[in-house]
């Protein structure tokens, strides 16, 4: 029954540049037909990683396999793996259809059959009637879909994308961001997408590893790593979060109760993989939008045990984004928290004080490694 | 305002505009009018062709101009193929200290004046020379070798010369192409000729063409380096218009050669530049 | 402190200031000549005795004339062409001016030389030049490696290939005319015989070619040439023979069997001269019997000054000696004026020499 295909399986693989160390000990499987995203921030290992799939780089150590072959040894241009550059990388000196042939022609495929399959290429990207352009008379957009194309032409079996959209204005990425979603669900050709943009990773993958350091923090579907963070990393950089440290003073049942100074205890779930101990460092983190604002700071609740008090810094409308800017009167730290434009918090104003409240079970804790 | 700014305009452009008329636009008229003469009787002149008739009449002056054009073309095009991967590798595989010192060593001959680079080669070469010496020592000759005083010796100092004229613009274009379009070429299953042939090459042309017209201009004009160099047999079309000019004191057929000169350098550049679908603009901003 | 080094600075740099514009308003002689002909030390002395500054330009015949035909004899005020070369230039291209011989003090030269030099560059009833420096040319021969080059022809001998050379000049067609047994002195005047035997001058000269290692254009690249035995056989100056012989016994210059080819240098006025008087001065002085010794010591052949002998060094008299006894300094064959319009003729069959395979 478990019959699934594995496209790309990497083993222990390491990557050193002198005393550095790019990738560090990354094993990891990627099924058949999905899109996976590799997240993390800038000189996490991630480009490396993409580039020794590639084969522009070997690993000091380990193993890459694309559908069971070992790739150690192989050079790019026998792989079976194609890569759309975060810089595009079409080829200015030749027309649309030229860059979308290219590959076809390395590989010695009879001209007519060139044709008719560029031309295939160029309509399920919508750029039927552009085949004759040169690349500098494409728009942003159109030369994406040039530059995924002229891969998929080749019907690699892995798709590789090296922060494609880095490069496009805001309301281009969101609209990419779906359009390569449908177009890899479309095709079933199994993508790999590297970023440093959380959201894009949350919107288009089926699976997503948070890589840190040259190492996977955590690997699993967009949803959960949001509400499971398994480390403090990954709960900090895979969505929102308002975050403090504290000093844990009483632990039952996979929840315990921190102090972050005099008067401020928080209660929240205990990382599972933690061993932690009274008196241990946690970090506590609570995303903005679980996060309830209890206007008349008298009123109780005794669901949201987590309660502080907060004056307005400021309000940041952002339509259905829009936060409230607190800082929290007894440790000063300045949190975000969500406001759903659904008119509830309309009177809400600068200067005035109010009481917030949130769910121990929507707040992480992390032990603090030191 | 906008008066004055073109007042501006216009002095800034002075200075251009006298270079051009007073050092390159008149000499050449100049130039021009005396090969159109002949001289009649001491110190009488009068319209002629002759000048020109007696350039296609006179088989040793005609070959020694084609002799000059093919041997410009094959150094222009040796240097060429020389320097295209040493500036490949400056521009593409190396990084930092060792990229500016590799640069530099391309820069170091221009130091000294072309005589003392042309008297090097002379040093190494001749008879008695280094090479000479160096090959009766690893007993690969029995005797002296006379490597001086050829065509290839000739060649050898005319590349020499021009290697820095073809890789300063090379090293130029080539930098300008981005990695990722190379690897971006092995990803789509090139290899190493047809990445050269699809992408380096056509994105490197207007350096090519460029180095090639400076290089091909040079050693067109060239004179020491072929004078010196070449045996008894050496035959450069400068040297026969230096011979016109200071020992014939025939100023008439010495301006003949030279318009003549010109006119062929202009031909091929523009040749060249038709065969390889270059405009001059294009190719001089690269 | 610091005002006192100001003061120092400002007064030096007007003192230099001044200098300057002193060596500026000076009188001067701009001389274009051959290399050696006026050595510093005499210079000096010059300066000494006449407070002119002398401005050196060195160069050849060729050059000399090409530089004042580009000036219309404008830039110098006192050159030094070799004696054949003045009428016909001056034919072609008026670029000299008559000599004033009562400016010259003539009993400082040899008087036959004068004579012969008068004669030489006498135009139109105007003389234009006085001789200074003679010399001659024929062959530099190291006598252990060839001995039996005794004349032109002698160059080329197989047993000598590839360890030959001479120039692509005129002197060399006149040598080996001489040594073929002709007269080309004779035949200047005709063009016509003039051409015929310089087609015969061409076709021996293409025969030699092979012999020959390369056609040397610069004096010093010749010198290295045979020092270093890569030649052993050349036709040059004279005083290229002696220089060498100083170094190395087996090399000196020998008098061709046929004639040496004996040349004048001559002081000559450029048409636009700008200091005339300058320029007689600095005739006079140097024809001084001392001041032509040390001239001859740096140019290394001897002067037309009348009792310099006496004064010159023993070596270069011996060398002298030993290269020119009685009879090859009878048959020295000395250069008279080239008509205008033969360095054609000549020039095409240098061409022809130097492309033929």
């Amino acid at each position: 029954m478990t019959s699934t295909l594995i496209d790309l399986e990497t083993r222990h693989v390491n990557k050193h540049y002198g005393d550095f160390t790019a990738v560090n000990n990354v094993s990891l499987k990627i099924e058949k037909g999905s899109f996976f995203s590799i997240l993390g921030p800038s000189g996490c290992g991630k480009t490396t990683l993409l580039r020794m799939i590639a084969g522009f780089d070997e690993p000091d150590s380990g193993d890459i396999l694309i559908q069971g072959d070992s790739m150690l040894g192989v050079p790019p241009n026998k792989r079976p793996a194609n890569m759309v550059f975060q810089h595009l990388a079409l080829f200015p000196m030749m027309s649309v259809a030229e860059n979308v042939a290219y590959g076809l022609k390395q590989r010695k495929v009879q001209a007519a059959e060139i044709t008719k399959r560029v031309n295939n290429a160029l309509e399920s990207v919508d750029l039927g009637d552009s085949g004759n352009k040169r690349i500098s008379q494409l728009s942003g957009g159109q030369k994406q879909r040039i530059a995924i194309a002229r891969c998929l032409v080749l019907e690699p079996k892995l798709l590789l994308l090296d922060e494609p959209l880095g490069a496009l204005d805001l309301k281009l990425r969101e609209h990419m961001k779906v359009e390569l979603k449908q177009m890899q669900s479309r095709v079933g050709t199994t993508f790999i997408y590297i970023t440093h943009d959380q959201s894009e990773a949350l919107v288009m993958s089926n699976n997503i590893a948070v890589m840190n350091k040259g190492s996977f923090e955590q690997v699993g579907s967009p949803s959960d790593l949001y509400y499971h963070p398994e480390t403090a990393f990954t709960a900090g950089f895979v969505g929102d979060a308002n975050q403090w440290q504290a000093s844990v003073s009483h632990i039952e049942n996979g929840v315990c109760t921190a102090k972050v100074s005099d008067g401020l205890t928080l209660t929240g779930h205990i990382n599972p993989n933690d061993a932690l101990q009274t008196g241990d460092l946690v970090d506590v983190f609570v995303r903005p939008e679980a996060i309830k604002i209890i206007a008349d700071h008298t009123s109780q609740n005794d669901q949201q045990s987590n309660q502080v008090d907060c004056i307005v810094i400021d309000l940041l409308f952002n339509g259905a984004n829009s936060t409230a800017l607190l800082k929290e009167t007894i440790s000063n730290k300045e949190l975000h928290v969500a406001l759903p434009q659904t008119g509830e918090y309309s009177g809400l104003q600068k200067g005035q004080t109010i009481t917030i409240a949130w769910n121990p079970e929507q707040t992480h804790c992390f032990k603090v490694v030191s | 305002m906008k008066a004055q700014s073109r007042l501006f305009f216009y002095l800034l452009l002075t200075p251009f505009f006298l270079w051009l008329l007073l050092l390159v636009i008149l000499p050449h008229i100049d130039m021009l009018g005396i090969a159109l003469r002949e001289q009649t009787a001491p110190r009488q002149y009068a319209f002629s062709f002759s000048n020109f008739s007696e350039f296609f009449k006179e088989p040793l002056y005609w070959r020694t101009f084609l002799r000059t054009a093919i041997m410009s073309i094959v150094a222009t095009a040796l240097t060429l193929l020389i320097a295209f991967p040493v500036s490949y590798y400056i521009a593409k595989m190396l990084r930092g200290r060792s990229k500016s010192l590799l640069f530099l060593l391309c820069l170091i001959p221009f130091w000294v004046s072309e005589l003392v680079r042309t008297y090097g080669w002379m040093i190494l070469l001749r008879e008695t020379g280094v090479i000479s010496n160096a090959l009766q020592w690893l007993g690969l000759v029995s005797g002296p070798v006379e490597l001086l005083y050829n065509d290839a010796a000739i060649m050898v100092g005319l590349v020499y010369t021009s290697m820095l004229f073809m890789v300063v613009p090379l090293v130029t274009v080539l930098e300008s192409l981005s990695d990722d379009i190379i690897e971006a070429s092995y990803d789509l299953g090139g290899n190493m000729w047809t990445t050269m042939k699809n992408i380096v090459i056509p994105h490197a042309m207007p350096g090519i063409v460029s180095g090639c017209i400076i290089v091909f201009m040079m050693t067109l004009g060239n004179y020491l380096t072929p004078n010196l160099l070449g045996g008894k047999d050496s035959l450069w079309f400068t040297e026969q218009i230096y011979t016109q000019f200071i020992t014939r004191f025939n100023w008439e057929l010495g301006s003949a050669f030279g318009i003549l000169l010109l006119l062929l350098s202009s031909l091929i550049v523009w040749l060249g530049l038709k065969l390889t679908k270059q405009t001059l603009t294009s190719t001089m901003a690269s | 402190m610091k005002n006192f080094k100001l003061k120092k600075l400002l007064l030096s740099s007007l003192v230099g200031a001044a200098l300057f514009s002193s060596a500026l308003s000076a009188e001067e002689l701009r001389l274009l000549t051959w290399g050696g002909y006026a050595p510093d030390d005499v210079i000096e002395l010059f300066k000494k005795e006449t407070g002119i500054d002398v401005k050196v330009t060195k160069s050849n015949n060729e050059d000399m004339i090409s530089k004042l035909r580009a000036t219309g004899g404008s830039g110098f005020d006192l050159v030094q062409p070799s004696q054949d070369r003045v009428t016909g230039a001056q034919e072609n291209y008026d670029i000299y001016k008559p000599m004033d011989l009562s400016k010259i003090k003539a009993e400082s030269f040899i008087a036959s030389m004068l004579e012969a030099t008068k004669t030489n560059t006498t135009l139109n009833g105007d003389v234009y030049s006085v001789p200074h420096i003679w010399g001659t040319s024929g062959l530099v021969v190291n006598t252990a490696a060839a001995k039996d080059v005794k004349d032109y022809t002698d160059l080329c001998s197989a047993d000598l290939s590839g360890k030959v050379s001479y120039r692509l000049k005129r002197p060399t067609l006149i040598g080996f005319a001489f040594a073929m047994g002709e007269d080309p002195f004779a035949a200047y005047s005709d063009v016509e015989k003039y051409t015929e035997l310089m087609s015969k001058v061409e076709a021996k000269l293409v025969e030699c070619k092979p012999v020959v290692k390369t056609y040397w254009t610069g004096g010093d690249a010749l010198l290295n040439l045979l020092r270093s035995g890569e030649v052993t056989a050349s036709m040059a100056w004279d005083t290229g023979g002696w220089k060498l012989n100083k170094e190395n016994k087996d090399i000196t210059f020998v008098a061709p069997t046929s004639g040496a080819l004996g040349w004048i240098d001559t002081f000559t006025l450029p048409r636009k001269t700008k200091n005339e008087e300058a320029a007689y001065k600095w005739i006079n002085f140097v024809m001084q019997p001392e001041i032509a010794a040390q001239i001859t010591a740096s140019a290394g052949n001897f002067t037309a000054s009348e009792g310099a002998d006496a004064f010159a060094d023993d070596v270069l008299k011996a060398q002298f000696q030993a290269s020119f006894p009685k009879e090859a300094l009878d048959n020295v064959k000395w250069y008279p004026p080239v008509p205008a319009g033969l360095e054609a003729i000549e020039g095409k069959v240098l061409d022809r020499v130097k492309a033929a395979k």
